[in-house]
């Protein structure tokens, strides 16, 4: 297990920021660690990497100890803090040089050479970082928490600001980073999360509402299942809750009404059954399946 | 800490803050040293470079305050200092590896005026007319003094996230440091205390170090002037811990 948090608190005054969090993250796996705005996500990123230290509980990335080990802890870390602050003046391979500095690397020209390789710089290696546009900004911000080529990935909203285009790369290249380190990632895109993440911690008001892997959650959500159908004719409620398979329904406008299912078993064959049944015509049924976003909304509803 | 210090300096020098600050600093000193009739050394008519070493603290109070108000402020209003903080290196290291960058730069701005000193020594009635010992025993004392304002620099860099605001508390700083003890003393109320207030100041020392005898006493009282604000630096920097 290479991040180990355990009961990790924050407490700013009288508001508690996290409260008593637990989860574990491994290698080969990539966590996404999701919540709303203001939910403690990026508090819990920045006491695990020792920027802050927690009120209460700790948290332990390689076997080190971030309260009583944090240079050990910093030396196997790689950040991406939000908003993803760089020297502009800087030139980029200046900047790497800089962080291979601070992380007391050898190897430091095959390093940047490799980092440049791995997160598309080259054609931008010899600008200055204010010349850069926001996505390979985020490039070279993924550059220096690679840098060290650490064990444990932190990466602080990775992705806000790029183009579809850059999206798609940058997802693609933390993928691959995910194979053989442990990454954790925050974020509250759930597109995000479905293509990237193995597994979901999803925090609210500093608590921690639900932690499972993606496709577990997914089948969670696939559980239930509402359709909308449209009738030629008027009808009663009464009857449409006869339908096996249908639990609830809630009428849309005069002939379309919406069904709500609990079991995976498809019912729109006895909707179908139910309509010849009773003379009726049965103009439209469209199936529509929850989502990891209707999970996420529910989790984090007030 | 040498990472930290290279890169403050080769942010010195591709800001242009290096040689604005040295060249000014050579420009208004030449002018009190050569220029201006009433602190002229060739009006004078002496051979000493007194009018240096008393004009050189005030150009100080404003350039060194100048060079290191962003040192701090800009990596904490950018959030660069989140990624320097969660690198293997302490607080400490940081701060020691800006505050020498500082004090290497006010070295370099002061070097240049061994010149003035090679000009009177040639220029004296009698070649080499001028007491020696003061002019090194200023020198030692000018670079105390701008040892001392950069660890007030950086303190003050650290206090705030606006560079501005860093500035000019740097400056009130330096200036009560330098010349406001020594005032305050000659006010009736600290009766027989005012030689202990007057010593709390830095112009005490420094005119006691310029006239040419290094006392334990000027040494210590520099070194814990620098400690003393290096360790605030340290508190305000750890403060985001609390």
């Amino acid at each position: 297990m290479s991040v180990i948090v355990n009961q990790l608190t924050k407490v700013y005054g009288t508001q508690i920021a996290v409260n008593h969090i637990s989860f574990t993250a491994e290698p080969g796996k990539i966590v996404g660690f999701l919540g709303p705005n203001g939910a403690g996500k990026s508090t819990t990123m920045k006491m695990i990497t020792g920027f802050i230290p927690p009120s209460d509980g700790t948290a332990s990335v390689c076997g080190f100890d971030i309260n009583t080990h944090s240079m050990d802890v910093r030396k196997c870390l790689g950040y991406l803090p939000e908003n993803n602050p760089l020297y502009l003046d800087m030139y980029v391979k200046e900047f790497l040089a800089f962080v291979a500095g601070l992380q007391q690397l050898n190897n430091v020209e095959s390093r940047i050479k490799e980092m440049i390789e791995q997160t598309g710089l080259e054609r931008e290696q010899y600008k200055k970082i204010s010349q850069l546009s926001k996505g390979y900004r985020q490039r070279v911000g993924l550059a220096q928490a690679m840098l060290h080529d650490p064990k444990v990935l932190i990466l602080d909203e990775p992705t806000t600001g790029l183009d579809p285009n850059q999206l798609v790369e940058i997802r693609k290249l933390i993928k691959q980073l995910g194979k053989e380190k442990t990454v954790i990632l925050s974020t509250h895109i759930m597109q995000e999360v479905e293509a990237v993440c193995d597994q979901v911690v999803i925090i609210n008001k500093g608590l921690i509402v639900a932690n499972d892997e993606t496709k577990n959650l997914q089948a969670a959500a696939l559980q239930q299942v509402t359709y909308v159908v449209e009738f030629d004719q008027v009808i009663q409620k009464q009857d449409l809750l006869k339908i096996e398979g249908v639990i609830a329904a809630q009428g849309l406008a005069d002939k379309s009404w919406v069904l709500q299912t609990n079991t995976l078993v498809d019912v729109r064959k006895n909707i179908f059954d139910f309509a010849v049944k009773n003379n009726l015509v049965l103009l439209s049924i469209q199936k529509e399946e929850e989502k990891l976003e209707d999970i996420f909304r529910k989790l984090t509803a007030n | 800490m040498y990472t930290i210090f290279k890169k403050e300096i080769a942010a010195f020098l591709s800001s242009l803050i290096a040689y604005i600050a040295i060249v000014i600093f050579l420009i208004v000193l030449g002018l009190f040293v050569w220029v201006f009739p009433d602190t002229s050394v060739l009006n004078y008519g002496f051979s000493t470079l007194d009018s240096l070493f008393n004009i050189a603290p005030w150009v100080f109070m404003f350039l060194i305050p100048a060079i290191t108000m962003r040192s701090f402020s800009e990596e904490n209003k950018t959030g660069t200092i989140e990624l320097l903080t969660t690198r293997p290196i302490t607080d400490i290291q940081i701060i020691l590896g800006k505050y020498f960058a500082g004090l290497v730069l006010v070295f370099f701005a002061i070097l240049p005026t061994l010149i003035y000193y090679f000009s009177i020594y040639q220029l004296g009635s009698v070649k080499g007319n001028i007491d020696s010992g003061a002019v090194i025993g200023s020198y030692i004392g000018l670079l105390f003094l701008g040892a001392c304002f950069v660890a007030v620099g950086i303190f003050c860099s650290a206090m705030s996230d606006n560079q501005i605001v860093a500035f000019i508390i740097a400056v009130f700083l330096c200036f009560i440091a330098y010349s406001g003890f020594e005032s305050f003393s000659q006010l009736d109320l600290f009766g027989r205390v005012d030689d202990f207030v007057a010593k709390l100041g830095i112009s005490n020392h420094y005119l006691s170090i310029s006239r040419g005898i290094m006392d334990s006493r000027d040494v210590i009282y520099f070194m814990s002037f620098i400690i003393l604000f290096i360790l605030g630096t340290k508190t305000k920097l750890a403060s985001r811990k609390w």
